[in-house]
């Protein structure tokens, strides 16, 4: 909830500094315009019956504003909870939205839907990635009712699966370390019953790849050291690349801000992908788990990455999509997630 | 400006024109699909019908129509296709779940594992398979050809209630009789350690399955009751075919 709180003030701020009209607190009593006030009445989008009405609403007033409003009425549903339409075919309207530029006369209606409850990106994106840090390690200590009863809390002999261990726990760290501190989350908030099924899935999976490494009838790689060195040096090199990219990402935007802006290469050679790419971030996530398949050869992890790579490439295209609408000078050389393939 | 309006005049009515055909090809192919399949259950029936009036037991029945019968329920794979190109206005995903456990059912439990195909519970969904096909797609026939008598609607929309749950009985009964056989030969399954560090036990994997159905099973019935109210009971509202 702090991030949102963070974007919403700085929303109102922007749009403070934006609109030239004194708020009526300010109001010189010399000014011959007067500020037309608008009545606000919300609607329930399904029964049509009437939850509020708002009158002497300031015409610079924001979706969010009204949103903070019918709040006060309705301390259940909080602004992060409420989609608010203006008529109940159309999409709910977005929170910058100014009263006075959209199509209502002076008595608007909104249609309010309940959007359940929500849980801001951070928490989700904390709660996926701290399961499968946990549960691998449970499977790497051979804790109980795991494996056989003799195997309890020994240790593999393998060096490879040790190697395993430390490269899934980093990654997953370091993933947390960069949405504690990295990663800038524009989206405010997703529905609760998608951390279930996000979690369900990392969760799942991590146990079902952890199983295997460290089962004690492991077989190490057909090619030996020269199979898992390949299969190290491919993963750390897409992980520091991975993080050079969220580096940029994050520096492309300011905090408040919602100007849309072009990533490009920067001096930072894992940037230079940026000429091929729309997504570098997943194309380096993709390599990570291509190396750690082929340092751990299992199966399991092999679809995980096949998986990953279906969903990362259906991210990728939106967001290169979304590029080109918005940029009309949008590098044309670039796709969206294999270079000159997809 | 005049020519240009009327260019566009001219290509809307091409669009039209292809619309139309397409509409007309495709209606074709799903009358002529709908047809076959509907003649093909039914050729199942008279030949299930045939074996036990000849025979007198159910044993050897499933042998002897197992060739049909995969034949006709793994050509259905091509209504997930028809959902997919969208020439049919259902869901893929639910089209999808309920070819694959049909398709799951014959290949791999009822066809590969012999010892199983003189129970009951395998005649029972059988038969249940067999009277619900026949009915939906003689359903859908006569709608492609504008030409649907009531009985037909009726029994599509209410022959389901007492054959859902039956032909569920009937499918978890049979995969329940054929787990010690599973277990015993080892089917299908795969032990560490190997190369490819994974291993599947097709035992638990059955187990899996028949505990799905509890989840998937009471949302597919549902689905088909509310579709049930929607046509029989809704005949006032214009809504779309689902």
């Amino acid at each position: 909830m702090d991030i949102l709180a963070l974007e919403a003030k700085n929303a109102n701020v922007a749009d403070a500094e934006k609109k030239p009209t004194p708020k009526p607190k300010a109001k010189q009593p010399k000014k011959a315009k007067r500020i037309v006030y608008f009545e606000v009445e919300i609607l329930d989008l399904k029964t049509k019956e009437k939850l509020l009405l708002l009158d002497k609403v300031e015409p610079t007033a924001t979706v969010l504003d009204i949103k903070a409003l019918f709040h006060k009425s309705y301390p259940k549903w909080y602004p992060a909870r409420q989609s608010l339409r203006l008529d109940p075919k159309t999409k709910s309207l977005r929170d910058e939205e100014v009263l006075q530029t959209l199509p209502v006369g002076t008595t608007a209606s909104f249609y309010f839907s309940d959007l359940g409850p929500q849980l801001t990106w951070g928490t989700v994106f904390l709660a996926e990635s701290v399961g499968p840090l946990v549960l691998y390690l449970m499977f790497y200590f051979r804790l109980p009712f795991i494996y056989s009863p003799k195997y309890d809390f020994t240790s593999s002999k393998h060096w490879v699966v040790h190697l395993a261990c430390m490269c899934h726990s980093f990654h997953y760290i370091k993933r947390i370390l960069e949405t504690l501190f990295v990663h800038r989350i524009s989206h405010g908030t997703m529905p609760l019953r998608n951390i279930f099924k996000n979690c369900g899935y990392y969760w799942c999976s991590a146990a079902w790849m952890a199983y295997y490494i460290n089962h004690p009838l492991y077989t190490t790689p057909l090619y030996g050291q020269q199979q898992v060195n390949a299969g190290l040096y491919i993963f750390l090199f897409c992980q520091v690349g991975n993080f050079s990219i969220h580096v940029v990402l994050r520096n492309l935007k300011q905090p408040g801000s919602k100007v849309k802006k072009i990533p490009y290469p920067t001096r930072n050679p894992f940037t230079w992908i940026f000429w091929l790419v729309s997504c570098p971030n997943y194309t380096y996530e993709l390599g990570s788990w291509i190396g750690f398949t082929v340092m751990t050869q299992c199966v399991p992890v092999a679809l995980f990455t096949l998986v990953a790579f279906i969903q990362m490439t259906v991210w990728a295209k939106g967001k290169h999509r979304s590029y080109l609408k918005e940029f009309r000078d949008y590098p044309t050389l670039r796709s969206s997630i294999l270079p000159f393939i997809v | 400006m005049a020519s240009s309006e009327e260019d566009g005049t001219v290509e809307e009515k091409e669009n039209n024109n292809k619309k139309r055909t397409k509409s007309a090809l495709t209606t074709a192919w799903l009358t002529f699909y709908n047809i076959a399949m509907t003649a093909g259950w039914l050729v199942l029936a008279m030949a299930m019908l045939r074996f036990y009036i000849k025979k007198g037991t159910h044993k050897g029945l499933y042998r002897s129509i197992a060739r049909t019968l995969k034949f006709f329920q793994t050509f259905a794979l091509v209504e997930v296709g028809h959902c997919a190109i969208g020439i049919v206005r259902t869901s893929v995903i639910v089209t999808g779940v309920q070819v694959c456990s049909r398709i799951f059912m014959v290949w791999l439990v009822a066809s590969s594992i012999r010892q199983i195909q003189n129970e009951e519970s395998v005649i029972l969904f059988l038969v249940v398979w067999t009277v619900t096909e026949i009915t939906r797609y003689s359903y859908y026939t006569f709608k492609l050809l504008n030409h649907l008598p009531y009985f037909v609607k009726w029994a599509r929309y209410n022959f389901f209630i007492v054959l859902y749950p039956l032909g569920v009985i009937g499918e978890l009964l049979s995969i329940y009789a054929a787990l010690p056989f599973v277990r015993r030969s080892g089917m299908y399954s795969m032990r560490l350690p190997n190369k490819y560090n994974v291993s599947f036990d097709y035992y638990y994997c059955l187990i899996i399955v028949m505990l799905s159905y509890i989840p998937l099973f009471p949302q597919l019935y549902f689905h088909m009751l509310r579709q049930r109210r929607r046509v029989l009971h809704g005949e006032v509202i214009v809504e779309k075919d689902d």
